[in-house]
């Protein structure tokens, strides 16, 4: 019973993660039609950068404590992330609005290649140890073990979240990006920016996509250039999962996919004798979601779309 | 372009080319074996390329796990024609005394086929899936194979996990090694150059192949459900029917290239087939230009050899900048900047299929301005 506590700790920490990266997938890709494969790459970048930050910290002034440095690194971090993304989406994608399908998505390819490559050259390519930021002393809830950086986890996570509904509820940027995803012209022509519109979508992404990263970081205690790639394609498939284009889709697919991800590497060793070991865990994901389009091939909440001519 | 190039010239110029790529890999030769392996992988990579180019091309299924296929024919072509499986089972080693060494003519049948079955497997659930969709399917299950390749060292061991297939015979073609040099009128062919006529008499069957599939019934129906789905259907085209054609011919290209490759690195391993070279094989279609034959095998050569070419030549680089940048890290900068630049500036592709046939270019006057073109796409992408 300890174990399986524990499992859903770790899976509600993983899916939320997951849960963050998702919603720039999604939100883009409900904009603007596109699978930026350079979201995971941001992420990359703004946990690096958060990374050289602290370390330079750490350095000056020794004295700080350790949660308002971590601080100072997301607030920053998310500022060059951001940056980038909406640099990123002016050079790669708009020029390539009215172009086939495919194009954008090799630019989205070559970009996050390029990100990879750049961030190789400038940090070196090995893995760097992130600082342990917040007190280490682990909680115990009913026989599971649970860090002071997880619980930070799962709290920014709910913040964001939260942030993130209430802006696309409730605001006038959210309105205009919902009328922007359900039809770009006749947004305009009520008067939406459609250009505006999208730039804000990626520098949103980008802001949760360095949230996620800066936790992700912490959690696994390393950082290195590669090390956007897998949560990006996890975090994909959760969004594909949960139904692309739909926000709360986003969320609920991370967060079953983290739980089913961890409770799955957990149990298959058990379930199948030894034979299988949680060395498979990265293809849970992926086995769930085939079965899972098969079955409802538009995604968890995802509307039925009725192809069109 | 097509008005100098008349039936005379053409015939010249076919020629040339089929003289120029002949005598390639014997000059290649002089300069170091390296060389004519770089003119192999390129080979190889058009060979891929092209099989992509019937699943992505011509039936516009984006398909990102299409290196699945080829392991899977690395893989059969590495176990049927290796060691491993006689040291590791007694009851085979007890079935083939003088160990496993199938021949060239069991084992490339046998890829192709194992292939294309895994390609029509894979088709099948995804039938119902529109295309990003069907990206992620497709992504997903070349992870599925590789995480297999690497972890099916136990319980029992088939794929002898990350270490990889060893000593995997060379190609043997009527009792002539490939693996061993030839020495022909007193002028010694090296083993790589065989390795080339093989490979491109095989890309030239494939090109072959896909130059009369391209004007067939078969891939007229493949470009009409390209186009659009529901007209090609209410056309009386069996979309289920060739949308598994197209991923099982597509496979079977990856299959049959794979069994070359295991034959000609006599070695295999799960490294080879990450998602990153799913990935460079989809940009080779769509840098060179998506569905166009002449478009496809120049992305994928621009692709896979000029960056080897550049790793010769970046050594003075790399002492310039203290071993920053050093070519593999070069390579992939160029890589990556090749994909951004070349799409910004040509979207569709360096060498794209001409415009909707020849009745446009004789009556221009007919055609609406560009930008009204663009302007009706758009608007029906987005409804």
């Amino acid at each position: 019973m300890e174990i399986l506590l524990q499992q859903i700790i770790n899976g509600l920490i993983l899916g939320s993660m997951y849960a963050l990266i998702a919603l720039g997938y999604t939100m883009v890709y409900g904009i603007i039609n596109l699978i930026n494969f350079a979201h995971g790459d941001v992420l990359m970048v703004g946990a690096l950068t958060s990374w050289a930050i602290i370390i330079k910290m750490q350095e000056s002034m020794p004295g700080m404590p350790g949660w308002l440095m971590l601080l100072v690194a997301l607030l920053i971090s998310c500022v060059v992330a951001a940056v980038l993304n909406f640099t990123i989406e002016k050079v790669a994608y708009r020029p390539l609005h009215n172009s086939p399908k495919l194009a954008p998505l090799i630019t989205a390819i070559g970009m996050s290649l390029l990100l990879q490559t750049l961030a190789m050259i400038i940090f070196k390519p090995n893995y760097k140890p992130y600082p342990t930021l917040l007190p280490v002393k682990p909680f115990e809830v009913g026989g599971a073990v649970i860090t002071t950086t997880q619980i930070m986890i799962l709290g920014v996570t709910a913040i964001s979240l939260a942030a993130m509904m209430y802006l696309v509820n409730y605001t006038k940027l959210g309105r205009a990006m919902r009328a922007t995803a359900e039809n770009p012209r006749v947004a305009a022509l009520m008067g939406v920016k459609p250009d505006f519109v999208i730039s804000a979508t990626f520098v949103i992404g980008a802001v949760l996509a360095t949230i996620a990263g800066v936790m992700y970081a912490s959690n696994y205690g390393t950082v290195q250039h590669t090390m956007g790639f897998l949560p990006g394609l996890k975090a994909f498939t959760a969004a594909v999962f949960g139904g692309i284009g739909n926000l709360a889709g986003a969320v609920v697919g991370g967060i079953l996919l983290g739980l089913i991800e961890s409770i799955g590497s957990g149990y298959i060793g058990v379930v199948t004798g030894g034979v299988l070991g949680s060395n498979y865990s990265d293809i849970f994901a992926f086995i769930v979601l085939i079965i899972m389009l098969t079955l409802r091939p538009s995604g968890l909440l995802g509307e039925r779309v009725a192809d069109r001519a | 372009m097509m008005n100098f190039i008349n039936r005379q010239n053409r015939f010249v110029l076919i020629a040339i080319a089929a003289i120029a790529l002949l005598i390639l890999p014997l000059i290649l030769q002089q300069g170091g074996n390296a060389w004519v392996r770089i003119a192999d992988a390129a080979l190889l990579y058009v060979l891929l390329a092209l099989g992509l180019n019937i699943v992505v091309g011509y039936a516009g299924l984006l398909d990102l796990g299409y290196v699945a296929f080829y392991a899977i024919g690395a893989y059969l072509f590495g176990l049927l024609a290796s060691p491993h499986l006689t040291d590791h089972f007694p009851w085979i080693a007890a079935m083939f005394p003088q160990g496993l060494h199938l021949p060239l003519w069991i084992v490339i049948p046998a890829a192709a086929a194992l292939a294309g079955i895994f390609g029509i497997l894979l088709g099948a659930p995804t039938l119902k899936l529109r295309g990003d969709y069907l990206a992620i399917v497709t992504l997903g299950f070349g992870e599925i194979i590789r995480v297999f390749l690497n972890n099916l060292d136990q319980p029992v061991n088939i794929t002898n996990g990350p270490k990889g297939l060893n000593q995997i015979d060379s190609i043997h073609f009527f009792n002539q090694n490939l693996g061993r040099p030839v020495e022909l009128f007193g002028f010694e062919i090296a083993s790589v150059s065989l390795y080339y006529y093989l490979f491109l008499a095989l890309v030239l069957f494939s090109v072959l192949i896909c130059f009369r599939l391209e004007r067939s019934r078969i891939g007229r129906a493949w470009m009409a459900i390209r186009e659009d789905e529901i007209a090609a259907k209410a056309m009386g085209i069996n979309t289920r029917n060739l949308k598994l054609l197209a991923f099982g011919m597509g496979a079977t290209f990856g299959g049959v290239s794979g069994s070359m490759f295991a034959a000609f690195q006599n070695f295999v391993s799960p490294e080879s087939f990450s998602l990153m070279e799913s990935v460079m094989i989809v940009a080779m279609v769509v840098l060179g230009g998506i569905g166009h034959l002449p478009g496809v095998i120049l992305g994928a050569v621009l692709l896979s050899a000029l960056p080897e070419v550049l790793r010769y030549v970046a050594g003075p680089l790399q002492q310039m900048t203290d071993g920053r940048l050093d070519s593999a890290i070069l390579r992939q900068l160029l890589i990556a900047l090749a994909m951004i630049i070349v799409m910004l500036m040509r979207p569709r592709g360096l060498w794209p299929t001409p415009d909707h046939g020849k009745s446009l270019q004789q009556k221009p006057a007919a055609v609406p301005p560009p930008e009204a073109v663009v302007e009706v796409a758009a608007s029906g992408a987005a409804h």
